[in-house]
């Protein structure tokens, strides 16, 4: 016991010969164990919600009604998640939930491929290439940037209508390649390269193409796995255009499957929540694999470091 | 013929941005502008486009007199004004406490977090849920006394607010990611400084930490304002905009309008109202950030 507390106290620095210091340190641990209390409560308030879905997901359909709610079911009903994915013969009728997953995967990643690409080439040639137009191009991006999106899906509607795509996935994927928010975040990652980089490439014969491929993108990976990762999951929860633009079960993606299947079966919560379960899993999964990529995409453009 | 070299740097620049900006143009530029176009005439989608008629501004007079329109910008309003305060509030105070006193900060931060990175469609369903008569939302509610707790989402008064929480908790998980990377780069010398004057925590927070944290608050709550503008899955998966017009919201409103009734001019028309009231809400928040952002 000793030898711990006076580990700890030598970590800090400063051992006892301080008393008001100590008394200090005292308080802070008090303060920590309260306030971790606290926000454990209300960290744990906040799950509540997936919680409940969880257990509801797992149960019959006459025990997700019942009061008080059972949060841990005794039992581990695996039924639902069969029906709603039509494993077996347990399926009244064939939700293709693994359809539309499928077309959630195919769009997500399309897009995060090529927007990534589209990207990272529009934001190369803004930082670093000095070519006549840039600037007004640019400002014409930026002054986009404000218009809330549901201005253009009016016109998109009646451009896919007349160009006879709509009810294909063409109507998420050919607007999705273009993000104006992430050729903004590549080109301000790309202005902080240094021009002597740049130039010493081309002293060496390289010219602007490999220049970006081979010496700029090598740089730039762990930016463009943030950017990646944003894209994939605006794509994946992209539900208004999904809903205007896509027309029947065959190329439904995620959240307009969910959304056609709780006006099938309403009453039975115990499936809605399996699917709703299935819906979020994988974006989980793709969170935690890669979490810090994340969250540095997200906060690249807020925090000026 | 030799070609100059800006020339060739310029063919090298367009290359470079052709498959960005050939998107841009017809996928963002071409439909603003169309939309313009759209919303001054009366256009009744099933007709065709020979239905399309000139009513030059008609739309952006006659909205006034809709009391669907009205409700639906008031509606937005209300949400908006709850739903931004309160959530970059709550996780200013949050990101700040996890960041000095929670022991595990991360699997904190992460189960704030979830709800974010969550289909809305998912979220909304299970609110509904939560928010039934049968739902835990319900029962805690009657398990402190209240006996005929509302109908909530079924309730002209209570659908809102119910919405409002539900979107609060799935806001503010991205806030306080946000702040936490902002507190992370904060410089410690103004901290060790007041701890030498005997500041105590609360002081430290209110003269130290809001003041430096004012450019990314300032930033939070325009892009959250922004985005709740513009809110839309909750509404249509919980409400459908109902009871009555109790929680009909601007961008439900633009969808019912063209996509349930094809009524395309007076749906744009609605779409830039929603455009220009951002632009000023914006515009006023540009300016007011001289008296409380400090940039250092």
């Amino acid at each position: 016991m000793d030898t711990t507390n006076q580990q700890i106290l030598s970590k800090r620095g400063q051992p006892s010969r301080f008393p008001a210091m100590n008394r200090k340190k005292t308080k802070t641990i008090t303060l920590k164990i309260i306030f971790t209390l606290l926000v454990g409560i209300l960290a744990f308030t906040m799950i509540v919600p997936f919680l409940w879905m969880l257990s509801a997901s797992f149960k019959i359909s006459a025990d997700v009604l019942k009061l008080p709610t059972d949060w841990i079911p005794n039992y581990l009903n695996l039924d639902n998640f069969k029906v709603v994915w039509n494993i077996g013969d347990s399926a009244p009728r064939d939700y293709h939930f693994a359809l539309s997953f499928y077309n959630s995967l195919k769009v997500s990643t399309i897009n995060m491929v090529f927007g990534v690409l589209t990207s990272s080439l529009a934001g190369y040639a803004f930082a670093k290439i000095r070519f006549r137009g840039a600037n007004v191009v640019f400002l014409l991006y930026l002054s986009t940037m404000m218009i809330p999106s549901q201005v253009t899906l009016i016109p998109k509607f009646v451009l896919f209508d007349k160009l006879d795509m709509m009810g294909t996935h063409l109507t998420l994927i050919l607007p999705g390649i273009v993000t104006i928010t992430g050729t903004f975040l590549m080109r301000q990652f790309f202005m902080q390269i240094p021009n002597e980089l740049i130039e010493a490439a081309h002293i060496d014969g390289a010219g602007e193409f490999r220049t970006w491929a081979q010496i700029v993108l090598p740089i730039a990976k762990p930016s463009m796995a943030s950017l990646a990762m944003i894209v994939f999951l605006w794509s994946w929860n992209n539900y208004l255009d999904a809903l205007v633009f896509l027309r029947d079960w065959r190329t439904y993606t995620i959240p307009v499957a969910l959304n056609n299947f709780i006006d099938e079966s309403i009453t039975e919560y115990n499936l809605v929540m399996a699917a709703s379960v299935s819906a979020l899993f994988p974006v989980f999964i793709v969170f935690l694999v890669g979490q810090r990529f994340f969250v540095k995409g997200l906060t690249a453009g807020a925090v000026k470091g | 013929m030799k070609i100059s070299r800006q020339l060739k740097t310029d063919i090298v620049g367009y290359t470079f941005i052709a498959p960005n900006l050939i998107g841009f143009l017809i996928f963002t530029l071409f439909p603003v502008a169309f939309s313009v176009v759209i919303s001054f005439t009366d256009w009744d989608y099933t007709q065709g486009f020979n239905s399309m008629t000139f009513n030059w501004g008609n739309n952006f007079v006659e909205m006034w007199k809709d009391e669907w329109f009205v409700a639906s910008l008031i509606n937005t309003f209300y949400f908006s004004f709850a739903v931004v305060p309160a959530t970059v509030f709550i996780a200013l105070v949050l990101a700040v406490v996890i960041d000095k006193y929670v022991i595990g900060k991360t699997p904190v931060r992460l189960a704030m977090f979830m709800p974010y990175i969550s289909n809305i469609v998912a979220l909304s369903i299970v609110w509904v849920m939560m928010y039934s008569p049968y739902g835990p939302i319900t029962q805690l509610v009657q398990s402190l006394g209240v006996e005929n707790p509302p109908k909530w989402l079924g309730d002209f008064n209570w659908a809102m607010p119910a919405i409002i929480v539900m979107s609060i908790w799935a806001g503010v998980g991205y806030c306080i990611m946000i702040y936490t990377s902002a507190i992370q780069s904060l410089p410690t010398e103004q901290y060790e400084a007041a701890e030498i004057d005997g500041a105590s925590e609360v002081q430290k927070f209110f003269k130290i930490t809001i003041p430096m944290l004012s450019p990314t608050t300032f930033f939070l709550v325009i892009t959250t304002f922004i985005a709740s503008f513009q809110v839309f899955g909750q509404i249509m998966i919980m409400t459908r905009g109902g009871p009555g017009t109790s929680t009909s919201v601007l961008v439900h409103y633009v969808y019912t309008t063209a996509f349930s009734f094809y009524r395309m001019g007076y749906a744009a028309a609605i779409s830039w109202i929603l455009f220009i009231v951002l632009f000023i809400i914006t515009i006023i928040q540009w300016q007011g950030q001289k008296k409380w952002v400090s940039y250092t």
